[in-house]
């Protein structure tokens, strides 16, 4: 196997962890510590995408779009749930899902109202687009590679964050008894609106990330929401560090799969075997692994101490 | 998830006291009802929209009468789905009753409905998928089709790709019963090397990976088939990785009306084969493509061309039978006439029931006064050109 071939595909499997690693982040502490189901956070990557996208077009600035579409979903994650969360903490996860598949239909439509069905074009900052050399003749795409900047940068933050500050104590508290946190007289309701907010917020970033680069449309969170599942379920539910981790080997596991399984196969069995099962086998494999993980460790790889 | 057209109120009073005012023929109190098929929700449901688009514009040029009778329009939608798409169906079918059922993008979609829509003695228009099946050994003769068989366009970029002596391509699809046609297809007629064949996930968004694995093998060119939004994410990937320098890429169903909006520069200079193209000079085509931008103000995408095909057929069989919807055998005989004004000229079927056609190359050009690229026919690769799975279809007519 060709070397500089396998780093850049090391390379991919990196940016797209990284990637799902931001949307799994939010969706895992909603889970794990507010015991919600949200079906809706793709939506939040969508609203991130085309806030970003819009402001970027109006102001002709990248650095305003970004901080404008980070803010605004912000902003849209807290009124959500203030306006429609807050109700379901305490019923079952079936009215979970059922409520917050409404707000996926209700996003959806909303977002082709405003800015209609067609996917809207996204185009990244001419600083960031354009290659750089890596060793041994490697060109990168600029762009992805801040992706994989970004991604790491705010792991890093979430770890000082979460591990290292009185919130992240909070947090931690939560996910692991949140009737104590709540009996130590802290304001769990005020607490679960700023982690909802983040978790918006973060999934915002994932989804302006991906604008330029993948489709900007109605439904576009719902393509990727399913990794993010894998992700949080394989990580363990409500665990940071779990996250991180199950997004690394989701995105490496599915991009080595998607790029070397046919021509591994293809030694073993006949080509045209190879052909047929190579990429069947590809698209399965993340969701193999999380059978085999959930197989060997129920609870995740990381997860969360208490109940 | 669906919706109901109905005449209004007022509407429905004046024509119930009309009828009885005039001694109406045997058959005037019947209504055709369509079941409309396509996907009008998530990323691929701008498809649906266009298609639902055209299919209300060809009812507007029929005074919202096809065959002269009073019509109703049931939407469904498949949500992009195989499963939902039957359910959809049969409830149309079965409850609903509808006389034809039409519409379909998706291939996989189309092999779970159509079987049983003709198993229940209802009409199958097809009005985009071409899985052949179909058009082999499952033809009947209540099915029929106003797009393509699947492995025609591609055939058509197999032709041209040879002809311009193009060898070591790289070809991609995604991997569903359309995206093996598509390659199926376009092997039929390029004969040179093939690099490699790949197929990706269906809704695949980021092919980053199979992008670096495509550069590794130095191909001399690339045909892709991407539909929908896989395109435009395929588009601007491969743009983004710089590929578009170092491999020319040739593609079907992946640079349209759809996704030149989103991709805009990118698409410039692509390459495409279709049946169909807004600048196809003849009347009807002239009157769907202004009449849609009139009313729509965005040009009309080749699916939306089909379904409005798809409702003129149907208009042109109940119009035969007089409208005796009954007459399923006088309806067959009709259809296969084909005796309406397509918006692609010359319409002709074969003997499954899938039009003999015609397959352009067409080019994204610069719009007019900076306006996005517009696709333009450069020339024509196939003259009345037949699908290959005819022979396998036993209807005789």
């Amino acid at each position: 196997m060709n070397l500089v071939l396998f780093l850049e595909q090391t390379l991919n499997g990196l940016q797209l962890g990284v990637m799902l690693f931001l949307m799994a982040a939010g969706l895992t502490l909603v889970f794990g510590i507010m015991n919600l189901v949200n079906l809706a956070h793709g939506s939040l990557y969508m609203v991130g995408a085309y806030l970003a996208t819009y402001f970027y077009q109006a102001t002709g600035s990248f650095a305003l779009g970004v901080l404008l579409g980070l803010s605004g979903t912000l902003v849209v994650g807290i009124v959500v749930e203030l306006v429609a969360l807050r109700t379901l903490y305490e019923r079952d996860h079936l009215d979970q899902v059922l409520a917050t598949f409404g707000l996926i239909l209700f996003f959806n439509e909303l977002i082709a109202i405003l800015w209609g069905r067609s996917a809207i074009f996204a185009t990244m900052p001419p600083e960031l687009s354009g290659h750089v050399e890596l060793i041994g003749g490697l060109r990168y795409p600029l762009y992805r590679l801040a992706i994989i900047v970004v991604g790491l940068a705010v792991a890093c933050l979430l770890w000082y964050v979460v591990g290292r500050t009185r919130l992240g104590m909070l947090i931690r508290a939560g996910a692991s008894n949140r009737t104590m946190v709540a009996a130590l007289g802290v304001n769990i309701r005020l607490l679960y609106t700023v982690v909802f907010g983040f978790g918006a917020a973060l999934a915002g970033l994932a989804g302006l990330m991906a604008g330029p680069i993948h489709v900007v449309q109605p439904g576009m969170g719902e393509l990727v929401l399913i990794d993010v599942f894998v992700v949080i379920v394989i990580g363990g539910i409500g665990s940071i560090r779990g996250a991180f981790a199950a997004a690394l080997i989701v995105g490496m596991v599915d991009t080595m799969g998607r790029a070397f399984l046919k021509p591994m196969l293809a030694l073993v069995i006949s080509p045209v075997a190879a052909d047929t099962a190579g990429p069947a086998l590809a698209s399965m494999l993340i969701y193999l692994l999380m059978a085999a993980v959930l197989a060997v460790r129920p609870e995740g790889l990381f997860p969360s101490r208490g109940s | 998830m669906h919706n109901i057209t109905r005449p209004t109120i007022a509407g429905l009073i004046a024509s119930a006291a009309f009828s009885t005012l005039i001694s109406a023929p045997a058959f005037a109190q019947q209504k055709v009802k369509i079941g409309f098929i396509t996907t009008l929700s998530g990323p691929a449901g701008i498809i649906g929209e266009h298609m639902k688009n055209s299919v209300e514009l060809a009812l507007d040029h029929l005074g919202r009468k096809v065959g002269g009778l009073d019509t109703e329009v049931i939407y469904g939608d498949d949500q992009f789905k195989p499963d939902v798409g039957k359910q959809v169906s049969d409830e149309m079918v079965k409850r609903h009753q509808v006389n034809f059922v039409s519409g379909i993008i998706w291939s996989n979609v189309m092999l779970a409905v159509a079987p049983s829509v003709v198993q229940a003695g209802t009409f199958m228009i097809g009005t985009n998928a071409g899985p052949h099946e179909l058009a082999g050994k499952l033809c009947n003769e209540l099915f029929f089709t106003t797009s393509w068989q699947n492995d025609q366009t591609p055939e058509a970029m197999g032709k041209y790709m040879q002809d311009a002596g193009l060898n070591d391509v790289y070809i991609m699809a995604p991997n569903y019963a359309a995206g093996k046609d598509m390659l199926t297809g376009f092997k039929r007629y390029f004969k040179g090397r093939i690099t490699d064949e790949v197929y990706t996930k269906m809704g695949q968004t980021d092919y980053q990976a199979e992008l670096s694995q495509l550069r590794a093998k130095k191909p001399k060119a690339v045909f892709v088939f991407y539909p929908g939004g896989m395109g435009i994410s395929f588009l601007r990937q491969y743009s983004e990785a710089g590929l578009r320098g170092q491999f020319p890429l040739y593609s079907v169903y992946t640079v349209d009306e759809i996704s030149i909006p989103a991709v805009k520069h990118a698409a410039l200079g692509q390459i495409e084969t279709r049946y169909w193209s807004p600048d196809l000079k003849n009347p009807a085509n002239e009157k769907y493509v202004s009449d849609f931008r009139k009313k729509y103000g965005k040009y009309p995408v080749f699916y939306g061309a089909q379904s409005y095909d798809g409702i003129m057929l149907i208009d042109s069989g109940v119009r035969a039978v007089k409208g005796n919807l009954a007459d399923k055998k006088g309806l067959t005989a009709a259809f296969r006439k084909a005796d309406f004004a397509s918006t692609r000229g010359k319409f002709v079927y074969n003997t499954n029931h899938f039009p003999i056609q015609n397959f352009y190359l067409l080019k994204a050009v610069a719009g007019p006064s900076g306006q996005d690229p517009v696709m333009e026919i450069q020339k024509t690769v196939f003259s009345n050109h037949k699908d290959s799975y005819s022979k396998d279809c036993k209807m005789k007519w």
